[in-house]
């Protein structure tokens, strides 16, 4: 199974130049033999929209979405959209498509608003974590700050995904003597999700700068035993690839039997009480 | 130890990784330069640190044919900083021009002989950036900033003036990482060496000026900005509480020169507070 990491830079708000963009790297990674190809968050529309995000949105019925679907023939396909949805709900969603059909789309549920984020001004809430077949095994998807909140693997995994595939607009920020804590934490987020969850994990995160803000690129491919198999360059547009082997999910499930021994019952018991506590209006112990 | 090493050595919490942070705002100033249609860049160079380094990184971005250095002496400036400005261009090659603003100072001050040196000073920073966006449309080169971020926190600059730009790549440095990437660029010895100055009159020095080290005060900015400490928390990790109060309310009353002018709301979507598009929008 052979896996591109489309570290692109997308045109801020720039649709048709952003698709011409995805086809190029579709082409290239066709040519190399690319099973499975991941673009970024957003790679349609670029990140710092604001008030762009109305006219950037498409539905998935659009030509130009269709269009790109279909050229997901040869190759299964990844990409990030502003998704108009049912009663004009504008999602910052993730889209997975195989033999020219769309398979599954995610909404991006956590949507970041503090410090410099303002996802949530913009964009209505995804409700969904689920998992979904693949000519590959199941998968799940994640967009960005979907991968800051345990709970979000947790379930897909709960759900049957052996890979994660986490698309990524993450900036570079909070350099200190040796390196950016951003890059650093990211990685031990993902490092630690495979290897919890014995999962192969793919991660694209964008390049480029948008209102002086940076995306760090660094696209990375981890086995389920959390050993960073690819790593992406900082900040140059890339196209990553990696051969990944699904049986080492196989493998690290039965050395690493997190999975077997997890009580989803007894999670779903102790939520149950904690859920019903705190809608009867009573906060945090 | 050189003296950068030892500022940092008392606050590494402030030290750079500087070869990712050259390599970080090189590709970020020339990617928001370049999508805007310019291919090249304008700044003016005083022969201090800060318009040295952007000058550096400037160079680094868009090569020496890419960057036009504008020396802007006044006739009571210091002759070194004409001097050093000239070595720092030499150094990286670019092209530079040098525009005497004595004339027109001194033109218009004889209608105010009793101008205040604060007068003085922020009418010559107000008439070189006029002189720096003139020449931005002959030469058809993007304005580059020179304020970094304890300047622009502080509010010790001019608005309007040398806070003006198009892109700043140094509004997010403090002056002391200032010198560490300046150190690290290997700006002439003398910009490194000698203590900071508005040059706005003989013998001027910032911290004299302003009454605490740019270390002290990076130090302490670091804490309260940075990691939002509390009053308390601060005073508790060794800060003077004067030292405190004076700096938070500097930034406070500052904060005026660092957003675009306050508009008054009529109608139902007005520029700022409800027409909110990136800056990039369209680039």
């Amino acid at each position: 199974m052979r896996v591109g990491l489309a570290q692109i830079r997308p045109v801020l708000g720039r649709v048709e130049e952003n698709l011409k963009l995805h086809r190029e790297m579709i082409r290239r990674a066709e040519s190399e033999r690319v099973d499975l190809l991941v673009f970024p968050e957003l790679s349609l529309t670029g990140y710092s929209l604001k008030d762009l995000t109305l006219d950037v949105a498409r539905t998935l019925r659009d030509e130009s979405i269709r269009r790109l679907v279909g050229e997901s023939g040869r190759i299964d396909l990844v990409f990030g959209l502003v998704e108009e949805g049912p009663g004009h709900l504008f999602y910052n969603a993730a889209v997975y498509a195989s033999e020219g059909k769309i398979r599954h789309v995610h909404r991006k549920v956590y949507l970041p608003t503090y410090g410099m984020f303002e996802e949530a001004r913009h964009f209505a809430r995804g409700r969904s974590f689920r998992s979904f077949e693949t000519r590959f095994g199941r998968m799940g998807l994640l967009i960005c700050e979907d991968a800051w909140h345990p709970s979000a693997p947790y379930l897909l995994v709960q759900d049957g995904a052996e890979f994660l595939i986490v698309l990524s607009n993450a900036p570079a920020k909070g350099m200190g003597a040796r390196g950016m804590s951003a890059e650093e934490t990211w990685y031990g987020l993902l490092t630690n999700h495979s290897l919890l969850h014995g999962t192969i994990t793919f991660y694209t995160n964008r390049v480029g700068t948008e209102d002086g803000i940076t995306f760090f690129g660094g696209s990375a491919a981890i086995d389920p035993f959390g050993r960073i198999l690819a790593r992406g360059e900082r900040f140059e547009p890339q196209l990553v690839m990696i051969d990944v082997n699904p049986e080492d999910v196989r493998l690290a499930r039965y050395q690493m039997p997190m999975l077997r021994d997890e009580d989803l019952e007894l999670t779903a018991r102790e939520i149950e009480r904690i859920v019903k506590r705190r809608s009867e209006g009573r906060e945090l112990p | 130890m050189n003296p950068v090493e030892e500022m940092l050595a008392q606050a590494p919490y402030l030290r750079l990784d500087a070869e990712l942070t050259v390599e970080l705002l090189t590709r970020a100033l020339r990617e928001e330069v370049e999508k805007t249609g310019f291919r090249k860049v304008i700044l003016g160079v005083s022969g201090g640190i800060d318009s040295a380094l952007a000058l550096f990184l400037c160079a680094r971005a868009f090569g020496p044919e890419g960057v036009l250095a504008v020396c802007m002496p006044y006739r009571e400036s210091s002759p070194d900083s004409l001097k050093d400005a000239r070595e720092a261009v030499e150094v990286v090659g670019v092209e530079s021009v040098t525009v005497d603003i004595t004339p027109q100072i001194d033109a218009y001050f004889a209608g105010f002989p009793d101008a205040s040196p604060l007068r003085r000073g922020n009418k010559m920073a107000r008439e070189r950036m006029s002189i720096l966006y003139d020449l931005s449309a002959e030469h058809q080169a993007l304005v580059i900033g020179t304020s970094n971020k304890t300047e622009l926190l502080l509010g010790y600059g001019t608005q309007h003036g040398d806070m003006a730009s198009a892109v700043n790549p140094l509004g997010d440095l403090y002056k002391t990482q200032v010198r560490q990437l300046s150190a690290h660029l290997e700006v002439p010895e003398s910009i490194l060496k000698k203590p900071p100055s508005a040059d706005l009159w003989p013998d001027q020095t910032d911290e004299a000026e302003l009454g605490f080290s740019y270390l002290e005060v990076d130090r302490l900015l670091h804490f309260m900005v940075d990691r939002r400490y509390s009053r308390e928390r601060l005073v508790r990790r060794g800060f003077d509480p004067e030292l405190v109060d004076r700096v938070h309310r500097r930034v406070v009353a500052n904060q005026y020169k660092r957003r675009l002018p306050v508009i008054l709301k009529v109608s139902g979507r007005t520029i700022g507070a409800d027409f909110r598009y990136p800056r990039d929008w369209g680039l």
